[in-house]
């Protein structure tokens, strides 16, 4: 790989403000041409908001950013592109209900013409799309394509501009093993024509597998910089963390008992522009940790909605503990002991405005013991809350403190919270969809711990997640769910990660085509 | 009986019901136009109402003042853009919340248009005249069978409001600005990382919306009504909200609505006219709520919702 | 997905306007603790009501001097009109009443995330309600027939919020356009039954009107020699138990909830729909009870404007109550006392009357407002 000891990106003194938190300090960065350089950190490291200010999404507080040898500032991401700068973020940012075509050419600096030709831009889009080898139908409205698909939509769009620099926000959260590989292809071939990219992830693999050089921000601040092939990945864990790291969890082997949850031949339908589930079917005993794994979007909201009675079945049965509860009201289903950590909390399982007290009695705010007859009894729903923030470790202020102002960790205790510790029914089933996302080493070994406590006092856990190393490191059994169909069930101890990668992919044993 | 319905069906009944159809659609259609470029760039107006009345009085005192009733369009259309751009400011600036801030605009709008009139005329106010628009047949055209009389012996302000809807759709749809409204109101965040200013851009809709408002209003003054009154605007700024998704957010979708709303209008003012006793007035003067209230029910057009509308945009830096 | 038009969506916007997070009075006053510097947070709120009170008069000063008449002299009138003497007072109360019942139907409402702009319709079928218990049963003892026409009147305001809130639970109607489109529904079924089949047709009524209701069925006077009556105190009554309902019940916390974040609610188990169309039942009844209070104190039989205006009114009473049962009892004296001190300009001095709107979306513009100031500080 050829790359030249020349600068052609300098970022000095980088500084960034929000309220309540600094996101940037100080930090300095210098990228090379011919170079792909990760940045790495945790989650609240201030990976992305660095790059953002870079392609002009955000103006830095202080520091300057030098640009192949001229000092710049960019006042929007247009402009950035126009010298040369281009982004592709973690969410795309497409535009979901207008075509490949238009979402490609409203982002061109070039295309400031006041009339739409759209015979045009479809003929522009398969230009860069032949340019580069990444094949699509322009035509196509980008709310009816895959993850997968509609982050090449967005590479393209980048590409477009003919940028020197490009940047990736964490670009493998959405891709199966496979679709990764192809990526990093992509990415190496650009560099062999002298451009630059920048690599934002959290995965450490990644960083040893492509990067050249690697920064570590650590807290806002810049803990080092290194090349990849000087260092392994148990050393940049550490300047990660600021600690030394344990790569596995203790797991005590699991004794599964009873079925608690029995679904068979599952099938709903999935939300507009999402999978549907056909013929879905699990178990998950007393005391084990079942994995569902597959890219998101591939059903798993809907499996997890329809078993906490969220999601209309079309057919198929769900069984809870002996109990048919397919067509059971979500209350019903709750009160048999049925916890759910839903995926995107703030969305949808904390009313951010609202305060803690509030969040914390939920699911129990409906008769004995916190509300006999519908009406509060308020001296036991203080003492009750405060019982939960204590034992979960939940900081604020007080009861009173709104949702919103907690910490992405602390608003993960609070679900946790009031999700294992009901004051009506213990848990029997608990499902937890993407539990750790954005979420810090601390909170996501506190997550883990409670998960694996769960499993432990024979409780029966469906964990669906996107983190394939979360689910080996945690489950008993993974299920792979692909298109709305399990691909396959397989012992957590027995499987390699390029087996599932091949089922999330949609590849089964009897060879089926993987997704496009 | 069999009379009645002998005069319902005759074609004398049947073209002058279409002509008032096409007359009344008109101030429902000019405000739905608006509206709907402000829906698209994802800000809901519901303060419309308020904008007609205080269009509508502008552009009278206007004409009366001026003698011509062009400069009185041109007046209300100001005023209606003025009263817009406070939407707009509370909406895109302050990032308020859209129905409170419309709701707002409304009552003001009423407050300040009735203090002015009564401010000026007292309560002789019925009787002011303003010069305003006659029917100006097209020559040729007009001679039509049928079509005739029902498309081309309108005023002036009927065939302007039937000229814009291929304006709007082709703005809408084959230029950038178009592009880049739809991109505001589906995903202003990613819009913005696109380079396009969804806050000038929703600023610049809901201009364009008081306009049309203003206009709709003069219509309702100088057209067809021909005096000002406080309630002479009678929920229409609502109705064109309905128009607005009834039509898909689309200007022809915008046209077909306001013309389906507007024959319940004219059916309420033919049918009074029969005189028959056992139709109570109440009733027909319901028909265009009640058909505005079937069409929110029937979901018709839900689909094409705008994502981000009436979502706050904040641009964060 | 546009949240935005299903409901107010308090969780996508800062809030309520003249709220935001940790400020104004009470959202943290929910179950569970007391929430820390309660006398502050009230001071506060009190303080930007006054200024936006402030700034609307300010603004309606200068219209006034506008049309050539003196400011002070204006503002004199007003406060003798509405303040000054025994009957002024007892007319502000008079107009509070049923600002602050409808007004307490439109925070229950908008609470639950259901845009309630229906108010205006909902006081007429209300008052249709109390009318026909008050017309159509016989003489009763006074308690019973009081209770019986609240009932009615509640009935009658609920039976029109819960078809608006059963279309939207069902269909998914935009409750905006429903309600609006119900208001004229509403009024034109009144008007109609009010000249034709209920008319009083004795020829001594000087405008369309029901005949008067029998005595049992009157609302007795609060303030004699005034139109006072004791309607204002079951205002006061109903605004406790609003409080009671949506602060300490589990019916209150699903209606909040709903309101705050439907995905959410629904997750922890709340029947979002039916949380709809209760709503709508509540803001209705309390509505109709408005209606029923006007029939039944102050005009003794059904006209066709029975309500002119209370019900487009009492969404600003609402808001500028912070959507708090006691800041409604206060902005609806504050409202009421514009009513009546507007009318003594227009007597006195012939300011039109119409100044009460502008004064009206001056102070909710005013509360708007505040949103930038407080978004300004926090940067």
């Amino acid at each position: 790989m050829p790359s030249s000891e020349q600068a052609v990106l300098r970022m000095v003194g980088i500084s960034k403000k929000f309220p309540g938190v600094v996101a940037n300090d100080g930090v300095d960065l210098e990228v090379r041409a011919g170079e792909v350089h990760a940045l790495l950190g945790e989650n609240g490291a201030g990976k992305t908001t660095l790059m953002s200010i870079l392609c002009g999404l955000y103006h830095p507080d202080e520091g300057s950013i030098i640009w192949k040898g001229h000092p710049v500032r960019f006042a929007s991401p247009w402009q950035a592109a126009a010298q040369g700068i281009g982004m592709v973020h973690q969410d795309f940012k497409l535009i979901q209900r207008m075509t490949v075509a238009e979402n490609v050419m409203l982002g061109q600096p070039s295309s400031r013409r006041a009339l739409f030709d759209a015979p045009a831009a479809a003929a522009a889009v398969e230009r860069v799309s032949a340019d580069f080898g990444l094949p699509i139908d322009p035509r196509t409205q980008v709310r009816q394509l895959s993850a997968g698909m509609q982050q090449r939509v967005a590479i393209l769009r980048v590409l477009s501009g003919r940028p020197d620099l490009v940047i990736f926000d964490e670009p493998t959260s959405v891709l199966t093993p496979q679709e990764a590989e192809s990526l990093f292809r992509m990415m190496r071939s650009l560099v062999q024509q002298g451009k630059s990219i920048c690599f934002i992830t959290h995965k450490l693999e990644e960083v040893m597998h492509i990067a050249t050089r690697v920064t570590v921000l650590r807290d806002g601040k810049v803990v080092d910089t290194s090349e990849t092939r000087l260092t392994s990945p148990r050393e940049l864990a550490r300047r990660m963390v600021g600690r030394e790291v344990l790569f596995t969890v203790t797991k005590e082997p699991s004794l599964p008992r009873d079925v608690t949850l029995e679904v068979q031949n599952l099938a709903t339908a999935g939300a507009p522009g999402q999978v549907a589930l056909h013929d879905i079917s699990l178990q998950v005993r007393q005391g084990e940790i079942l994995g569902v794994a597959g890219i998101s979007g591939n059903g798993q909201n809907e499996l997890a909605e329809a078993i906490a009675g969220l999601r209309p079945v079309l057919s198929g049965r769900i069984t809870i503990d002996g109990r048919e509860t397919a067509h059971s009201h979500p209350r019903e289903i709750i009160n048999m002991g049925v916890a759910y950590i839903p995926d995107k909390v703030r969305q949808n399982a904390v009313f951010m405005d609202l305060d803690l007290a509030h969040n914390a009695m939920a699911k129990s705010h409906r008769g004995a013991p916190l509300a006999p007859f519908g009406v509060f009894r308020m001296r036991a729903i203080a003492a009750h809350v405060q019982r939960l923030l204590a034992a979960y470790h939940v900081r604020a202020p007080s009861q009173a403190t709104l949702a919103r102002q907690l910490s992405g960790g602390n608003l993960q205790r609070l679900v946790l919270a009031r999700e294992l510790s009901r004051a009506q029914h213990t848990p029997r089933l608990i499902i937890a969809a993407n539990p750790t996302a954005g979420l810090d080493v601390g909170a996501t070994e506190y997550v883990h711990t409670q998960l694996l406590e769960q499993r432990d006092l024979g409780r029966a856990v469906l964990l669906i997640s996107a983190d394939l190393d979360e689910l080996l490191a945690l489950s008993d059994r993974i299920a792979v769910l692909s298109a709305g169909h399990i691909v396959g069930t397989v012992p957590a101890g027995q499987v390699h990660l390029e087996d599932i990668g091949l089922m999330m992919g949609g590849t089964n044993a009897a060879g089926r085509e993987p997704l496009s | 009986m069999e009379q009645f319905w002998q005069q319902l069906l005759s074609t004398t009944f049947l073209v002058a019901l279409l002509s008032s159809c096409v007359r009344l659609a008109m101030p429902l259609l000019l405000a739905g136009l608006g509206e709907t470029f402000a829906e698209r760039s994802g800000i809901l107006n519901i303060g419309i109402e308020g904008i007609m009345l205080m269009g509508a009085m502008v552009g009278f005192i206007g004409a009366r003042v001026t003698g011509n009733a062009w400069l009185g369009l041109l007046c209300g259309i100001l005023a209606g853009m003025l009263m817009a751009s406070l939407h707009a400011f509370l909406s895109v600036s302050v990032g308020a919340d859209q129905v409170v801030s419309g709701l707002s605009v409304n009552i003001l709008s009423l407050g300040l248009s009735m203090f002015a009139f009564r401010s000026l005329y007292g309560l002789a106010g019925q009787a002011v005249k303003a010069p305003g628009f006659d029917v100006l047949p097209i020559p040729g055209l007009s001679q039509l069978p049928l079509l005739g009389p029902i498309l081309f012996r309108q005023q002036a302000l009927v065939y302007l409001g039937l000229l814009l809807v291929p304006v709007a759709y082709f703005v809408l749809f084959r230029t950038t600005f178009g592009q880049q409204i739809t991109a505001a109101g589906e995903d202003p965040l990613a819009a913005e990382s696109m380079g396009v200013d969804a806050l000038r851009i929703r600023y610049a809709c809901v201009l364009i919306g008081g306009a049309t408002a203003g206009m709709a209003g003069v219509f309702l003054s100088l057209g067809e009504l021909r005096g000002f009154s406080e309630l002479m605007v009678a929920g229409r700024g609502f109705i064109a909200v309905a128009v607005v998704m009834f039509g898909r957010w689309n200007p022809v979708g915008a046209l077909l609505a306001a013309l389906l709303f507007g024959l319940a209008d004219a059916l309420q003012i033919h049918l009074q006219a029969f005189s028959i006793s056992s139709i109570p007035p109440h009733l027909l003067l319901s028909l265009p709520y009640l058909i505005t209230l079937l069409a929110v029910v029937s979901g018709i057009g839900r689909g094409f919702i705008p994502s981000a509308l009436c979502v706050p945009y904040r641009r964060e830096h | 997905m546009s949240r935005g038009v299903e409901g107010p969506q308090w969780s996508q916007a800062e809030g309520p306007p003249g709220k935001s997070e940790g400020s104004a009075q009470g959202r943290s006053s929910g179950p569970g603790g007391q929430p820390p510097n309660l006398a502050i947070k009230w001071l506060r709120a009190a303080g930007v009501a006054l200024l936006a009170i402030a700034a609307a008069f300010l603004a309606a000063s200068i219209l006034i001097a506008i049309l050539g008449i003196n400011p002070i002299r204006a503002f004199g009138a007003f406060i003798q009109g509405s303040l000054g003497t025994r009957n002024g007072i007892a007319e502000t109360l008079v107009r509070a009443t049923p600002l602050a019942l409808a007004g307490l139907g439109v925070a229950v409402a908008f609470r639950a995330g259901v845009w309630n702009i229906g108010a205006e319709g909902q006081i007429f079928l209300g008052a249709l309600g109390a009318t026909l218990v008050g017309l159509y049963l016989p003489p009763l003892p006074r308690p019973v027939h009081l209770l019986l026409v609240g009932l009615g009147g509640f009935a009658g305001g609920a039976l029109w919020g819960g078809i608006a809130g059963f279309l939207k639970a069902r269909f998914q109607a935009n409750e905006i356009i429903v309600t609006i489109m119900m208001n004229y529904l509403g009024i034109l079924l009144v008007g109609f039954l009010v000249t034709g089949p209920m008319k009083d047709a004795s020829g001594l009524a000087p405008q369309p009107q029901t005949v008067p209701l029998i005595a049992s069925a009157l609302l007795p006077k609060l303030i004699p020699a005034t139109r006072a009556h004791i309607g204002t105190l079951f205002a006061i009554a109903a605004a406790g138990v609003v409080w009671f309902m949506m602060k300490r019940t589990s019916l209150g916390y699903e209606l909040r909830s709903s309101g705050a974040n439907p995905d959410a609610a629904r997750h922890v188990g709340i029947d979002v729909k039916r949380a709809v169309v209760v709503a709508m039942l509540i803001s209705g009844g309390l509505a109709g009870l408005a209606g029923a209070n006007e029939v039944s104190g102050v005009q003794h039989y059904l006209t066709q404007d029975i309500s002119s205006g209370y019900g487009y009114l009492s969404i600003a009473v609402a808001l500028f109550g912070g959507l708090e049962p006691l800041g409604i009892l206060f902005s609806s004296l504050f409202f009421g006392a514009v009513l009546v001190g507007s009318e003594a300009m227009q007597r006195g001095l012939s300011v039109p009357i119409y100044l009460v709107y502008i004064i009206e979306g001056l102070v909710i513009i005013s509360m708007l407002l505040r949103q930038l100031a407080r978004r300004r500080s926090t940067v």
